[in-house]
């Protein structure tokens, strides 16, 4: 019984139960602490903690964000466990049109979660490697703060509050991907 | 300062900004978000959201998946939220939940069109980073760092940017 909960669980979950489970965030985060869902926010209190080097931006009591900082600490363990406790044996099962592409791009590895040909420590001293985990990470938080949120904060809570500047940085969010995807990252 | 005051406002992450009531953090209070996190970061690895195999297909428009998690996630928060609006549902601690309205500031063009950027390239957006680092692809704590120096020089050079 156990077991077998266990193998379900070890599969990966269909797209309409984590759908649900991320929606049900939402309320849940509201009704037990009063607090709107977001993460990247984590980042601009891990600023503040410990660089605040006198920008005002960064001039408040971070510590009564520490839920924040807590909950992504939660996630970090998190995705411990879901891949060392319940690992599922198979690689990602990606569309053939887009494992094709890939291929036709140089990327060979498919059986973890990312391409690790791409993602490793001996790449970050390529050009390329360097593109990827570091010019992207910079643009992840730069970004995220200047339209004030990021996939959680906008895409999920803002639009479940129906939130009109949520839906512009959700468009402006899926743009600027197809912009990279489409226009960059095939001559990377 | 004026002006720097209204940009304030405009990060809506970030609620110590605005003046609302803070709950002590006691050890209790804070382990609910750690175990709320851990099953988020679960299920970001196990519907495979943090995969950057699912990002690329996402914006080739190869696969519903991601689009199917996204949308599904939107629907289930928007009828919650309107049910605690309806019913007046108030939280744990007898507060009345506050759903503050979003201002519009261009800040959400630009600063959404660069996270998307980087958002295709790392196949991470920031809850992910967090988990991509649990589950063992430790080159993303260069990305986390990244990020935070990307979050950083957005602070410093906020006030030259339109908004």
């Amino acid at each position: 019984m156990l077991n077998n909960m266990l193998d379900f669980l070890k599969q990966p979950w269909h797209w309409s139960i984590a759908g649900v489970i991320i929606g049900l965030f939402v309320p849940t985060l509201l009704i037990l602490g009063n607090k709107a869902f977001g993460i990247s926010s984590s980042m601009r209190h891990i600023c503040a903690a410990i660089l605040p080097a006198k920008i005002s931006y960064f001039k408040y009591d971070w510590r009564k964000e520490s839920w924040n900082l807590v909950f992504v600490a939660g996630v970090i363990i998190g995705g411990w466990i879901a891949a060392h406790l319940l690992t599922n044996p198979e690689p990602v099962k990606i569309a053939d049109s887009t494992k094709n592409y890939l291929q036709s791009i140089g990327i060979q590895e498919y059986g973890a979660l990312v391409p690790t040909d791409l993602f490793n420590w001996d790449n970050l001293f390529t050009l390329r490697g360097f593109i990827f985990i570091v010019v992207g990470g910079f643009l992840v938080g730069f970004g995220t703060r200047y339209a004030g949120g990021c996939t959680s904060g906008h895409s999920i809570m803002g639009l479940s509050n129906l939130q009109l500047p949520s839906l512009i940085a959700t468009i402006c969010f899926m743009l600027g991907g197809f912009i990279v995807t489409w226009l960059v990252i095939p001559y990377l | 300062m004026k002006e720097i005051k209204d940009i304030d406002t405009l990060d809506f992450e970030t609620q110590s900004l605005a003046d609302a009531p803070v709950e002590k953090r006691t050890f209790g209070s804070l382990l609910k978000y750690l175990i709320l996190g851990i099953g988020f970061g679960i299920v970001l690895v196990k519907a495979e959201v943090i995969s950057w195999f699912r990002i690329q297909e996402m914006f080739r428009l190869e696969s519903f998946h991601m689009y199917g998690v996204i949308g599904t996630a939107v629907v289930v928060g928007a009828i919650s939220v309107q049910i605690i609006k309806r019913f007046k549902i108030k939280s744990l601690s007898g507060e009345t939940i506050k759903l503050e309205p979003k201002p519009f500031s261009k800040g959400q063009i630009f600063g959404g069109l660069a996270f998307g950027f980087g958002w295709a390239l790392t196949g991470a957006c920031p809850g992910p980073i967090y988990a991509q680092i649990g589950s063992g692809v430790t080159v993303f704590i260069v990305t986390l760092l990244s990020a935070l120096a990307g979050t950083w020089f957005y602070g410093l050079i906020r006030e030259k940017l339109p908004h």
